[in-house]
Order: structure tokens, then C-alpha cells, then sequence
């Protein structure tokens, strides 16, 4: 069981990246603009620690939330999709023309019971 | 009465050095128009050696431009005032066509505003005075303000004149050179601005520079060359700027949103006055700028014994909201800014609707007809739930509301304050001890009281808690852009007597 998924299309675009910078993370951001979205980034240049959760792999790739956010969203599960747009901020795909974005469910009663005995 | 898309050239430049350059090399990208996704123009997708050159402009000019009278740099703030001023309409209209907002906002709020911070700095900084202290009979402390050099700003798209006109005025009336980067959906004000104050400030003062934010905004925010970046956007950005400047060991300013309560005590109601109507609408506002604001008060909390004759007409005053062509002077929500945004709403009106939410008005993406029917247009819509749901604390940056009752005054304080972040909050009532208490208890930077969504500048604007720090639109951000001299004199003849 996971809390974090990905599309074949959002998968790809992680791939086509990867074949440049082959070691990523995504983080997900929270507040203004373009806030609430996955960013991916460069593993080195984000500064992780204790406060991050780590959601899940994902195409090959960390997926982290920082504590007080995963508070509010641990309920839910997440895909990374991607569609056409013009994000702004410093994640990685931006140039490509596209921007990941979350849908979200509810977990269900035994995927909640799994998580919860972790 | 109705506008027309205003006409564009096919491709811009930054403006390094005084003047328009292409991009060293040669890459643009298309800004399109959320309106009708028509295309306005090509910009700049600048790279390392555009910022640099940019960054070596505002590094040679930062001398003679930290030199230049207060009396030089206030005249030269208060053109670029006037200019915005006389072509007014013309600023408004390109605002429209490349954020999505309607005409009537740009041209009562965005554009006119944006003029006001200019002329507000240049008045602070020829009003302001050093400080001196006689420590005692021959020892002076004198208090000189230096500017710290080149500074980098880094825009968002919600308000883009209007949040450059938040960030230029107080660096360059400090004496700073900038380099600002606009966020990519929303190039055209600036550069528009650019095209017609070009001669004001002496070259590479002022430098602007397009692109994406991994390629163009991480060398602007990592460079050893800056000495100051001031950040409006979200938290993993924000942190990623915070961790460059501590590389550099330098200051850093950051605006970083919020989930603003708006608070309706039962007060409001004991009469249907006039009071009473504003304060519906003040309650409506979460569709202002179709809530792309960092303030926007999406969490509406309503006293559970005024709830249902409350939200009835909350509801009723949503649905008279006309949404339509951005460019017809009758229309009060335009577009999304853009298609990811546009995206990302409607994944959070259906994550609210699975937690439970009830939709009382709206709830879908809005289909308009003619050009705009290719355009980006969500309903304005009100969801009704609990403080817990994601929709409660996730800054959904779309016309939406969430709205949830409370009891008393310990429990409308109490779910205020559940929230990562502190940027803005409203209180309404006609209870004098609660419009001061209530303000007092919410961990907010701004709280509105019996008003919101006024930004004027002369009153300070900043976050609490993950919302940032800094304080803009209010002569303290001038401090934010400024070293202090401590000159310590002495007019003792005689020695220490230690050596």
C-alpha cells in the first residue's frame, strides 16, 4: 500500500528529467501562488531534515512533506499527474511548458488501519 | 462597456543596463493570455548569463546610485508615479489580458494603487532622519542608514504590477540597484513599465529579468552577488531561497501566503442596515481577484446563531456575482491566471466534496461562450465543512470558500488560529471589546477589522508563522533594504590610559 502514486504521463516527464539530472526529490509545497503543487528539484539543493516526511517513492523518486502539512493531509492519498501550464517556481518541469499537480482521495478504512500500524 | 485585447509586439527583451537586450541565448517562450489562451507575446527564457549581466549592471551602478541625493531618488520614484498614472488605461488593460482579472479591478485597483506605492517612498524616504545620542559629554553615537547594494526580487502573477510597485519602491528609494525577476505567466506589465520609464533611473539601476524559476530565479537567488532577496510565493520556494541566502549569509524578506479566517460575530446581524450589507460583502470578497490572493479569506467562520440567515444571503450575494468577458467593464470574476491553476482547483473542489464538504453555490470550472470559451473560469463556489478538511488548510488560490460555524469567542479564536499559517484574518461585529479583542488573539500579521482586502500603502503588511517575514507597503520594509553605520565618535582629547 501507498499514500503516493504517479501517472504514466507525470511518470515520463520525471524520466525525461531524470535523464539530465538522474538525482531528484519532490517536495510538496504549501501556501501562496503556486503552492499546494509537487515541486521537483535537484536532491542536493533541498535541505531535508527530521521535519519531512517521506511519503512514498514515486518513478524512481522521494516524495516528501513536511510534518505540520502532513497533519492536514495524512487522511488522503495523493497521485502526481501532470498538465500543460505555465507554474512558477522553482521546480523542475517548468521549462518544459507543463506543471505537476495532486489529485487527492480519501484513504480507505484498510489502507487507513495499514498506515496507522506503521 | 466593453475593451479589446491590447496589441503586443512579437517578442520583448530584458531590460539590463537602461536598456532592451535579447537573451544571450537566444530562447524565448510563449506568455499566453488566460482569457481566451491566445497568445500575447514571446519573452525572454533567460539563463545564468543573462542574470549575470544583469547582476554586473546593478553592481557597477550600486556606487554612484547609493551616492545620489534622497532629494534625486524621490523625484525620479515620483515620475515613474506620474507615468504609471498618465497611461493608466493602457496598464490596465495589458494587466487584464495577461493575469485574467477584469478590466473594472485593474483599473480602480491594481493600476491606480500601484502609482500610490511609488509616490508613498518617495515621500518616506525624504521625511526619515538618522538618530544621534550623546552616550555621555564626549562620546556621540550617530545612526547613518547605508544601502546593502544589489537586491533581488522575485514576483508572483496575482498582482504583477501592483506586487512590483510593492517591491521596487523601497529598495531603490534606499538606494539599492534591483534585479527583479516577474513571475513567467505575467511578463507584460513589467515590461510595459520598463518601455516607458526607461530613461528615468541612470542604467543598471533598475534591471528586469524574464524566465522560468529554475533556470533565470535560482541563479538571481543564489548568486554571491546579490546581497538581499526579497521573495514573494510558497513554502518549498521559500525555503530553497532561504537556504542560497544563508550560503551568502545574506537577508532575506518572504511572502509566503496564508488560509485567512474571516470572523462574523452574531452582532452583525441585530440589525439590516447598512453595516449589515457590507458586511455580506465582506464576506463575498473571497471571489475578489477569483481568490488569487495571498490574503484571500477563504475560511468564512459565521456565529452558529446567525448562521442560516447569514449564509443565505452570503449565498445569494455569490450568485449575483457576474462572471464573464474580463475585458467588459461589468464583469466581477474573470479568469484563473492560468491552466495548471485552473487544474488544481478543480482537484480541490472534488478532494472537498469526498471529505464531506457540501457545495452551497458553485462547485464546477464555468464554461464561458465566444473567445473565452478556451479561457480558464471556475464558479465562484462555497463549501461548506470543518476546519479539518484539506480544503480548510490548503491554499487553494481560486474563488472558493470554505465556511464553518463556531460558538463562541473561544472557539472562533481557536479555529483562527488551527492553521500553518498568519498572513491575514477578518473580524467583524459591532462589539467594541471584541473588534479589539478578537484582532489581539489572532496570530496574524494583518488583521481587518469591520473591512477587508484593503491594502493601502502606510500600513504595514507581513506574515505570521509560515506566512514569512518582512513587513511591506509601510516605510519599516525600508529598513529590510538597509545596513545600519553606528559611527561612534569621540571628542575626548585625552587617552584610554591602558597603554
Amino acid at each position: 500500500m501507498n499514500r503516493v502514486a504517479i501517472t504514466d504521463e507525470a511518470a515520463e516527464v520525471v524520466s525525461k528529467i531524470r535523464e539530465k539530472q538522474p538525482d531528484l526529490i519532490f517536495h510538496q509545497s504549501g501556501g501562496c501562488c503556486d503552492g499546494s503543487s509537487p515541486m521537483l528539484l535537484p536532491a542536493e539543493d533541498f535541505y531535508l531534515d527530521n521535519s519531512d516526511i517521506l511519503l512514498g517513492e514515486i518513478a524512481g523518486i522521494k516524495y516528501y512533506m513536511n510534518q505540520d502539512q502532513f497533519d492536514y493531509w495524512k487522511h488522503t492519498h495523493l497521485t502526481v499527474d501532470i498538465t500543460s501550464g505555465r507554474g512558477a517556481s522553482f521546480s523542475l518541469e517548468i521549462p518544459l511548458g507543463m506543471r505537476f499537480i495532486i489529485h487527492s482521495r480519501l484513504l480507505n478504512d484498510k489502507e487507513l488501519d495499514f498506515f496507522i500500524a506503521q | 462597456m466593453s475593451y479589446n485585447k491590447p496589441i503586443f509586439k512579437d517578442t520583448y527583451g530584458n531590460f539590463i543596463n537602461g536598456k532592451f537586450v535579447p537573451p544571450i541565448g537566444g530562447q524565448y517562450f510563449e506568455n499566453r493570455s488566460p482569457i481566451d489562451n491566445s497568445l500575447i507575446a514571446k519573452y525572454p527564457r533567460s539563463q545564468q548569463e543573462d542574470v549575470d549581466a544583469a547582476l554586473e549592471a546593478a553592481n557597477t551602478a550600486k556606487k554612484a546610485w547609493g551616492n545620489t541625493s534622497v532629494t534625486e531618488r524621490a523625484s525620479m520614484l515620483n515620475k515613474v508615479a506620474d507615468i504609471i498614472e498618465a497611461n493608466l488605461e493602457e496598464f490596465a488593460l495589458v494587466e487584464t489580458c495577461d493575469n485574467g482579472k477584469p478590466i473594472r479591478e485593474t483599473l480602480n485597483a491594481d493600476i491606480p494603487l500601484s502609482a500610490d506605492h511609488w509616490r508613498y517612498f518617495a515621500s518616506c524616504i525624504r521625511a526619515e532622519e538618522g538618530t544621534a545620542s550623546e552616550l555621555d559629554q564626549n562620546t556621540l553615537s550617530l545612526n547613518i542608514k547605508e544601502p546593502l547594494g544589489v537586491v533581488g526580487q522575485i514576483i508572483p502573477w496575482n498582482f504583477p504590477l501592483l506586487m512590483l510597485s510593492w517591491k521596487l519602491p523601497p529598495a531603490l528609494a534606499t538606494g539599492n540597484c534591483v534585479v527583479l525577476k516577474p513571475a513567467e505567466q505575467t511578463p507584460s506589465s513589467a515590461t510595459l513599465l520598463m518601455e516607458k520609464i526607461a530613461d528615468v533611473f541612470p542604467p543598471g539601476v533598475l534591471n528586469i529579468i524574464h524566465g522560468f524559476g529554475p533556470e533565470a530565479g535560482k541563479p538571481l537567488a543564489s548568486s554571491a552577488k546579490v546581497d538581499k532577496v526579497a521573495f514573494t510565493g510558497e513554502t518549498t520556494t521559500g525555503q530553497l531561497i532561504m537556504q542560497y541566502a544563508s550560503k551568502n549569509l545574506n537577508p532575506v524578506t518572504m511572502e509566503l501566503g496564508g488560509k485567512s479566517p474571516n470572523i462574523f460575530f452574531n452582532s452583525v446581524m441585530d440589525q439590516d442596515d447598512a453595516f449589515l450589507d457590507k458586511a455580506i460583502e465582506g464576506a463575498v470578497l473571497f471571489a475578489f481577484n477569483q481568490g488569487e490572493v495571498c490574503t484571500c479569506p477563504s475560511r468564512l467562520l459565521v456565529q452558529e446563531d446567525i448562521y442560516d440567515a447569514f449564509m443565505e444571503r452570503v449565498v445569494k450575494r455569490t450568485k449575483a456575482i457576474i462572471q464573464d468577458n474580463p475585458y467588459d467593464l461589468n464583469t466581477m470574476v474573470g479568469a484563473q491566471a492560468s491552466n495548471d491553476q485552473y487544474e488544481k482547483i478543480q482537484s480541490y473542489l472534488k478532494i472537498g466534496i469526498d471529505e464531506g464538504a457540501k457545495v452551497l453555490c458553485g462547485g464546477n470550472a464555468a464554461k464561458l461562450d465566444g473567445d473565452q470559451a478556451n479561457g480558464f473560469y471556475i464558479q465562484p463556489t462555497i463549501l461548506e465543512g470543518h476546519n479539518k478538511m484539506r480544503v480548510f488548510q490548503e491554499e487553494i488560490f481560486g474563488p472558493v470558500v470554505c465556511v464553518t460555524k463556531f460558538k463562541d469567542e473561544e472557539e472562533a479564536i481557536a479555529i483562527a488560529n488551527d492553521t500553518l499559517y498568519g498572513l491575514g484574518a477578518g473580524v467583524w461585529s459591532r462589539d467594541a471589546h471584541q473588534l479589539y479583542q478578537i484582532p489581539r488573539a489572532i496570530e496574524a500579521g494583518r488583521v481587518w477589522v469591520n473591512c477587508y482586502h484593503a491594502y493601502p500603502a502606510h500600513a504595514p503588511f507581513g506574515g505570521y508563522k509560515k506566512s514569512g517575514f518582512g513587513r511591506e507597503t509601510h516605510l519599516m520594509m525600508m529598513d529590510h533594504y538597509r545596513q545600519n553605520k553606528n559611527m561612534l565618535i569621540s571628542y575626548d582629547k585625552n587617552k584610554l590610559g591602558f597603554f
